[in-house]
């Protein structure tokens, strides 16, 4: 979730000083903004220091990303104003972008837009450039997706073309910089430069470079890393032309609209934005910014049935203009008309939220109207449970391990191989603890011991959870197993212990012994060569069904002291871990 | 033999009414042997006792030489003779030593002897050696009524302290000079012969604590699960199979809406898996779902952006059980129309650097309801009901966004003890655009909602690092000791007053 940072007074006095930290504080709740912090509540401020709002605004709400947006928002939520209409206005001189064929292969977008006769403060100018580095930073994916470029129309001559060079054929001086330099040039400049070089990458290993140029071939941008020293925009600047490219064509709109939305607020003619118009290498072309508004229809039955209210469709419209939209009743119809500043509405569930927000969360009426539906246990849940208590009322103690763990606590460290037919292994981990998903609790298990060696023993754990195990015949290549897992450390191995658990586990699952029984479905200990346990002293688990067919639930046996030793355990260890699914 | 004593002791109270010193009463019997004597009578109200403490002296070895031999001083100022020759310093350390530097020093001092060039001279015509006086006395009476002497002797390390403790004893409400053997337990071969009936019992110490059972235990964030569970089971939800971990990003992200380029399926927020790396097939509505994220559908306008099916197809641990409820609700949408409600509590993972409050998986509790009567009014009207069952009563909802539910709304909770609101979970009504891809028909809506089952179990149990719960770091002792999980009771830090609260802001 973005946070601005708001100057408090400024935003108070616009709101008609009627709000304290608290009261401004349940305001964005009500709104669905959130008051992170008041820097005056912090502590004291230093001399001439002045109070900053943090706000929270929401991942989809690019048109709150800086105060011009924020301060409408909630100046026409609390009704002092009403939302302004923004215009295309034609220019006396058009301007014109022309793309190359070879844009294509790198940034195949571009739009732009001039802002005439704006008037900038130092403080507008702060926010027009921390307003470009949030768009740049959520909508714009960090740039790769999209990048602005803003320039001083004056220093620079129409029309423009958007080109892709060789990075050897560009050369120009980036922004506040003196040395002339070319593409190649420019990558390994800002190689160490904190912020220019997250974006290199977007462009580095392309045999072409992405450009803008004005009509005497100087270069304007080089997107998306840097703009030039010759067009920089300063405080006296009194016209901007905004030219933004891109890999998508929905979100360089979005970028472009809520730019010129924001910031033609301080132009003479306020509210009014001169278009640009592309032309493409195939002739198409096209004229930007696109500031209509949408139109989309929607019913008060609708709108009323998602919030869970019983409003008149005038009072349904009088609503929505406290969330800055317009919206025409027609009939059993509401023609709701979407501002250039709302690309976030798709559908008109989005318009129902900004009607059940103009109406307050926390005011709609209560009602539980549900149908009633008959509750169940997902039946392996249930089994688990089953075996969890028998485990706990034996006298072991329940953890929970993490189904994550490192390639050697599930193999090297069992003395196991690794077939590569049984192992999820994971792409990105941030952590040699995070490899891949655990194929067996017994590694979690041994780790819990060493972590508890403080306590007396013996020391009696188990745990009853899902490990994950390939599987190519399913859709998701891999599926979980239930596993039950059970250990006994001491100062001898005691495999009678873990033994007798394991007798009462089947006995509470209705599974006898092959020792006191010949026929029904019953378990078997199976001497086996299983290298995580001591020579001698490990088993198979079989199950053995009523047919006589049989399955192998998993293993039980002394660990063997070399396990131990790479789990850096003294203690002997019993343990048995088995599948419990086929006892569903 | 501690019988005897018992018996001499009521015997001797008997006849003299009271024992003034245990000491000086029973001569050469150990203080330790009589306590034990007089705390068994004392348990049986036969006696009550007093502990007199006695400080006293006892003389170092080299007390003990000066007190035979006298002072340092006193046998160097014997060894100088009288008249003016006196005797060469150094002819005194060849006769006495060490004891000649310590015994010069203090003759000096005392002004017994004079310096005379490399010679000491008499001062005195004779002295009283004080020294060997005050050890005399304290080896006769055990002390010295002059305070400073007894400084002055313990300085020079020729005298030690020493307690002795003895007992005054008088007669105690159940008096007697018959000693009965008290029995300590309840016995079987008591029942059988029925010398119960005319046992004593000793008397029991109640306030101890008894034998700890060792018994098996369940660990706390699952305690806290099965409460969860039990809520979903009295409101009418069906728990959701979420035994799998891995999914393809179709299901977790495609299918809810969530467009491909969204921050959430970025390399650093989701695990993607490099074996097994892809599904090896979608679900047949996959092209619904292309449409409605590239050109829109059911009244969107879409994300309008190129759609690929091999970033759907790639694999992914599940970062959310939303997943699976996509899966139950196009489940559902195969059959006419019913109400539906599904619960799951289990594993979701996210790409996290691990620190005291963020592990890279935990457990997510969610719930989701389907019902043509779905509002937000009546999901608010639910989980008002819901956490009310958890002792949660005072209920606030804050707009919100999420991709795939819209309208959204964050809950809140005011904390009494805190004093401020605290958020709870999130929820809202999910889209048409991926309920109707996922087959639903028009007009069913489905709300859900969604909390963590480690917040509310770190709070409860009042666990601050995560670490120490989920994962091998836990701590066995913890799990054995806390308390049974009752979520309409305040535990741990929610039951916190105000004043406590103070360290928690």
């Amino acid at each position: 979730m973005p946070t601005i940072d708001i100057d408090k007074q400024e935003l108070f006095d616009y709101l008609g000083n009627q709000f304290d930290t608290a009261s401004f504080r349940e305001l964005c709740f009500e709104f669905g903004i959130e008051l992170e912090e008041d820097s005056s509540e912090k502590g004291q401020l230093a001399e001439g220091e002045r109070a900053q709002l943090k706000i929270d605004i929401p991942a989809n709400r690019y048109d709150l990303l800086c105060f011009e947006g924020v301060s409408r928002a909630l100046g026409v939520f609390l009704r002092r104003e009403d939302p302004p209409t923004y215009k295309v206005v034609p220019a006396a001189e058009p301007h014109r972008i022309t793309v190359s064929a070879e844009c294509a292969q790198v940034r195949p977008f571009v739009v732009g837009a001039v802002l005439r006769g704006v008037t900038l403060t130092a403080e507008r100018y702060q926010s027009f450039i921390d307003l470009q580095d949030k768009l740049h930073h959520n909508l714009c994916k960090k740039r790769e997706l999209v990048s602005i470029g803003t320039h001083d129309l004056d220093t620079v001559e129409g029309p423009f073309t958007y080109e892709a060079q060789r990075p050897e054929d560009i050369q120009f001086v980036p922004l506040n910089q003196t040395e002339s330099m070319n593409g190649r040039r420019v990558i390994e400049f800002y190689e160490d430069d904190q912020h220019i070089k997250k974006f290199l990458h977007i462009i580095r290993d392309s045999p072409v470079y992405p450009v803008v140029y004005d009509a005497k071939r100087r270069v304007m941008s080089l997107p998306p890393l840097i703009n030039s020293e010759h067009s920089k925009i300063s405080l006296d600047t009194r016209n901007i032309l905004i030219e933004i490219t891109a890999t998508d064509l929905t979100k360089v709109n979005m970028t472009l609209n809520i730019l010129v939305t924001m910031f033609s607020k301080y132009c003479n003619e306020p509210f009014t934005v001169e278009p640009v118009e592309v032309v493409y290498p195939d002739g198409k072309k096209f004229v930007y910014p696109e500031l209509e508004q949408r139109l989309m229809a929607t019913t008060g039955e609708y709108l009323n049935g998602i919030v869970g209210i019983e409003k008149s469709n005038d009072e349904i419209s009088e609503l929505l203009k406290k969330m800055s939209l317009e919206a025409e009743v027609q009939g059993d119809k509401i023609n709701v008309k979407l501002p250039a500043t709302r690309p976030d509405i798709l559908q008109e569930c989005d318009i129902a939220e900004d009607l059940a927000i103009a109406f307050g969360y926390n005011r709609i009426p209560r009602v539980q109207n549900n149908e009633a539906t008959v509750a169940a246990p997902h039946p392996l849940n249930k089994l688990s449970d089953i075996v969890r208590r028998e485990i706990a009322l034996a006298g072991w103690t329940e953890a929970l391990t993490l189904s994550l763990c490192s390639h050697d606590n599930n193999f090297a460290h069992l003395r196991r191989k690794d077939n590569g037919d049984e192992v999820v292994v994971l792409e990105n981990p941030k952590s040699s603890e995070n490899q891949i998903c655990r194929t067996l609790l017994l590694p979690g298990l041994l780790k819990t011991v060493c972590e508890n060696k403080r306590y007396a023993l013996p020391l009696r754990v188990f745990e009853v959870s899902d490990v994950v195990l390939k599987n190519a015949a399913v859709e998701r290549g891999a599926q979980n197993q239930r596993h039950a897992c059970a250990l006994y450390a001491s100062n001898e191995a005691r495999f009678e212990i873990v033994q007798g658990l394991l007798d009462e586990v089947m006995k509470s699952l209705n599974v006898v012994s092959v020792v006191e029984a010949n026929k029904g479905v019953r378990y078997s200990l199976e001497e086996a060569d299983i290298p995580t346990y001591l020579p001698g002293r490990g088993a198979n688990v079989m199950l053995i069904n009523e047919d006589g067919s049989s399955l192998e639930l998993g293993t039980i046996g002394i660990l063997h002291p070399e396990v131990l030793g790479n789990f850096d355990l003294k203690t002997p260890v019993s343990a048995f871990e088995i599948n419990i699914e086929p006892f569903l | 033999m501690s019988e005897e004593l018992k018996l001499t002791i009521l015997k001797k109270l008997d006849s003299e009414g009271s024992i003034e010193d245990t000491t000086a009463a029973f001569k050469g019997v150990s203080e330790e042997v009589v306590l034990g004597a007089l705390k068994s009578l004392e348990s049986q109200e036969k006696v009550a006792y007093v502990t007199l403490t006695t400080e006293f002296w006892t003389i170092e070895a080299e007390g003990k030489d000066q007190l035979e031999n006298g002072s340092y001083e006193a046998r160097i100022f014997e060894a100088v003779p009288a008249g003016s020759q006196g005797i060469a310093i150094k002819d005194l350390e060849a006769k006495f030593g060490k004891v000649a530097k310590l015994g010069q020093g203090k003759c000096l001092a005392n002004k017994w002897v004079k310096k005379d060039g490399d010679s000491l001279v008499r001062i005195a015509d004779s002295i009283v050696d004080q020294v060997k006086a005050g050890l005399e006395t304290v080896h006769a009476t055990g002390t010295h009524p002059s305070k400073d002497t007894i400084k002055d002797l313990k300085r020079r390390k020729l005298i030690k302290a020493n307690k002795t403790v003895s007992y005054a004893v008088s007669k105690g409400a159940q008096f007697s000079t018959e000693l009965k053997k008290q029995a300590t337990d309840l016995t079987m071969e008591m029942m059988q012969s029925g010398a119960w009936k005319s046992a004593e019992f000793k008397k029991f110490n109640f306030k101890s604590l008894g034998v700890n059972p060792n018994g098996g235990k369940l660990h706390p964030l699952m305690k806290v699960r099965e409460e969860f569970r039990q809520v979903f089971f009295e409101t009418g939800f069906e728990e959701m199979p979420t035994n799998n971990f891995v999914e393809s990003s179709f299901w977790n992200f495609d299918a809810l809406f969530v467009p491909q380029q969204h921050a959430a399926r970025d390399l650093q927020d989701t695990f993607y898996l490099k074996d097994p790396a892809v599904a090896s097939s979608l679900p047949d509505f996959w092209k619904t779902v292309k449409d409605v994220h590239e050109k829109g559908g059911y009244g969107s306008i879409g994300y309008r952006y190129p759609w690929s099916e091999d970033e759907a197809k790639r694999l992914v641990l599940r970062t959310h059980t939303t997943a699976v409820s996509a899966h139950m609700l196009n489940k559902l949408a195969q059959g006419p129309y019913r109400p539906a409600k599904y619960f799951s509590i289990d594993r979701v993972y996210r790409n996290e650097t691990v620190d005291a409050t963020h592990l890279a998986e935990f457990h997510q509790v969610e719930g989701v309801i389907a019902d043509k009567n779905m509002s937000l009014g009546s999901l608010i009207a639910f989980l008002d009901m819901f956490f009310k069952k958890m002792g949660m009563s005072d209920l606030r909802f804050k707009p919100t966004y999420n991709p795939y539910t819209e309208p959204s709304m964050e809950i809140f909770s005011y904390h009494e003890g805190l004093g401020k609101w605290l958020e709870l979970g999130n929820s809202g009504m999910f889209r048409p655009e991926m309920l109707r891809s996922l087959g639903l028909e028009e007009g069913v809506q489905v709300a859900g909602f969604g909390l963590s089952l480690e917040r509310p179990t770190m709070f409860k149990y009042d666990v601050s690092n995560i670490r120490e719960l989920l994962g091998h770091e836990v701590d066995l002792g913890m799990i054995a000791r806390n308390p049974a999980c009752r979520l309409d009771k305040k535990m741990g830090r929610e039951a916190l007053q105000r004043s406590e609260a103070v360290d928690e802001i």
